[in-house]
């Protein structure tokens, strides 16, 4: 599983740092970082759940 | 005893309905998946309509929310431009304006809602609403002959409006029939920041008055009559006073549309049948009561809970609100219930900084959280308000 972040969407929820803190974390201003870009499976679940409650639509995955 | 569905149909191709057939799909449903919206698009975001693509930072496109081979890939079979106009839950259809009659075994309205309108006046050229890509698209057009605006209402449409044409440098009047912006959302003290940030950025506020009547000359609008007797002079006016649930093709069908699809704790409206975003009110466990939320993050949130409770999770959905509005550069952000009628008091930061959090709450017990240029000092207040649930402030 790939993860991307469009950093430019991003309104700032902390809604993926929230679900997924091992993945997102938030700059100062809010906006979303990712800490792992490329997970461990046993997070794939999590990150699915970040994706669909963010609010942006700024999280994308990618199986592989 | 139920069976699994095998023929999902989602009513209404936007955040909530997207969200609920992605939803079914992640949790294993692999039957029919019907997706059915009135626009000629494909799901796209709205948030962005009044902010990055009423001013052309984004282009149209950049609003979607999946490209067409997602749907593919995910079995959705997504149907645009086109209406439901009828539901009948006992032979469990939903028939569609061109009279087609499609069979579903599970449903999930997820129809939004529609701004409301003056009652006069939307017959001339130059005034506007904004709900829709295309309404977005239609004023942003209109702004290019740079008119003199007025945006009415001054919720978190007409002001992130105001703003972002005041942004483009047009004259651009608010009228605001309450005491400030957004006060009735988050009171009189953050109310009358979000005013002085608007005139600040040289947007004419005009509070306290309301809109009589649109005057206009050969089909096109002049101006607006208001209620204290002033006139003022326009060539362009937005419309944005709140909106309706998007109920009317329910009508006839027995379930109960009282101010949006009204649902039990699990968002279900009938057997098989499951409302979420923007047009249902459900029972929320947390407040004990009735509510309806127009905020994007609940749309997805509350579609998630719908989807899952569709194939039997039987979990009820217990949200904590968030929810965000761009103004100029400043962002504000709020978590939990913060009733326009509590004084919230500052914790971080102060109001002349431009960056602070205010908690919102009665007899010292917090209820929500708002922080304003705060997102990260913000989400320490989010974290305790999840772990303490807002059920004892009523
Ligand atoms: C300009 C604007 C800016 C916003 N900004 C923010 C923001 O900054 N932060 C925030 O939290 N929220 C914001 N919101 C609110 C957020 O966008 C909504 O809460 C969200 O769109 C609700 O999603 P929904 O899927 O429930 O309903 P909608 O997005 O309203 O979608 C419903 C869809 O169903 C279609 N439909 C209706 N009736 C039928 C029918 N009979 N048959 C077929 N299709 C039908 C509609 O045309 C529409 O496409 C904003 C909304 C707007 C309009
Ligand atoms: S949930 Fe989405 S919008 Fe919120 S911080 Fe994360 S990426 Fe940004």
């Amino acid at each position: 599983m790939r993860i991307t972040l469009d950093q430019d969407r991003c309104c700032g929820a902390g809604t993926c740092v929230l679900t997924a803190p091992d993945v997102f974390d938030q700059d100062d201003d809010g906006i979303a970082v990712l800490l792992d870009a490329q997970p461990p499976a046993h997070l794939a679940a999590a990150v699915r759940d970040a994706a669909a409650r963010c609010p942006a639509a700024a999280i994308r995955m990618e199986a592989e | 005893m139920s069976t699994a569905p095998r023929h999902v149909l989602v009513v209404g191709a936007s955040i909530a309905g997207l969200t609920a057939a992605e939803t079914l799909r992640r949790e294993g449903y692999d039957g029919l998946l019907t997706l059915i919206g009135d626009e000629p698009h494909l799901p796209y975001d709205r948030p962005p309509l009044s902010k990055q693509i009423l001013t052309g930072a984004w282009e149209p496109s950049r609003a979607a929310l999946r490209s067409s081979d997602e749907y593919d890939r995910l079995g959705i079979d997504v149907l645009t431009a086109r209406r439901a106009t009828a539901l009948d839950p006992g032979r469990r259809t939903v028939e569609l304006d061109d009279g087609e009659r499609i069979a579903y075994d599970g449903l999930v309205i997820a129809t939004g809602v529609r701004p409301r309108r003056l009652p006069t006046g939307h017959g001339l050229d130059g005034v506007h609403v904004l709900r829709t890509l295309d309404d977005t698209l239609r004023l942003r057009d209109h702004l290019l002959r740079r008119p003199r605006i007025t945006v009415v209402g001054a919720g978190f449409t007409g002001t992130e409006v105001a703003a972002g044409v005041r942004t483009l440098g047009l004259d651009t009047t608010l009228i605001c029939p309450g005491p400030a912006p957004l006060a009735g959302r988050l009171g009189p003290v953050i109310g009358h920041l979000v005013g002085r940030l608007h005139a600040d950025h040289g947007v004419r506020l005009r509070t306290g008055v309301g809109v009589t009547s649109l005057t206009g000359s050969d089909g096109h609008v002049t101006g607006l009559e208001l209620t204290d007797g002033s006139h003022v002079d326009a060539d362009a006016v937005v419309v944005a006073i709140g909106s309706t649930p998007a109920t009317d093709w329910l009508r006839g069908s027995g379930l109960d549309v009282t101010d949006g699809v009204v649902c039990d704790a699990y968002c279900r409206a009938a057997p098989g049948i499951y409302a979420a975003g923007d047009v249902a009110r459900w029972h929320d466990p947390r407040l004990g009561t009735p509510m309806r939320r127009e905020h994007r993050t609940n749309a997805a949130e509350q579609a998630i809970a719908a989807a899952r409770n569709l194939l039997g999770a039987r979990e009820p959905y217990a949200p904590l609100p968030y929810f965000w509005t761009d103004q100029y550069g400043d962002r504000i952000q709020a978590y939990g219930i913060c009733s326009p009628g509590t004084e919230p008091r500052i914790v971080h930061g102060s109001p002349a900084e431009g960056s602070f959090v205010a908690l919102y709450g009665e007899d010292g017990h917090v209820t929500g959280a708002l922080g304003w240029n705060s997102a990260r000092q913000l989400r320490t207040y989010a974290r305790q308000l999840i772990q303490e649930p807002v059920a004892a402030a009523r």
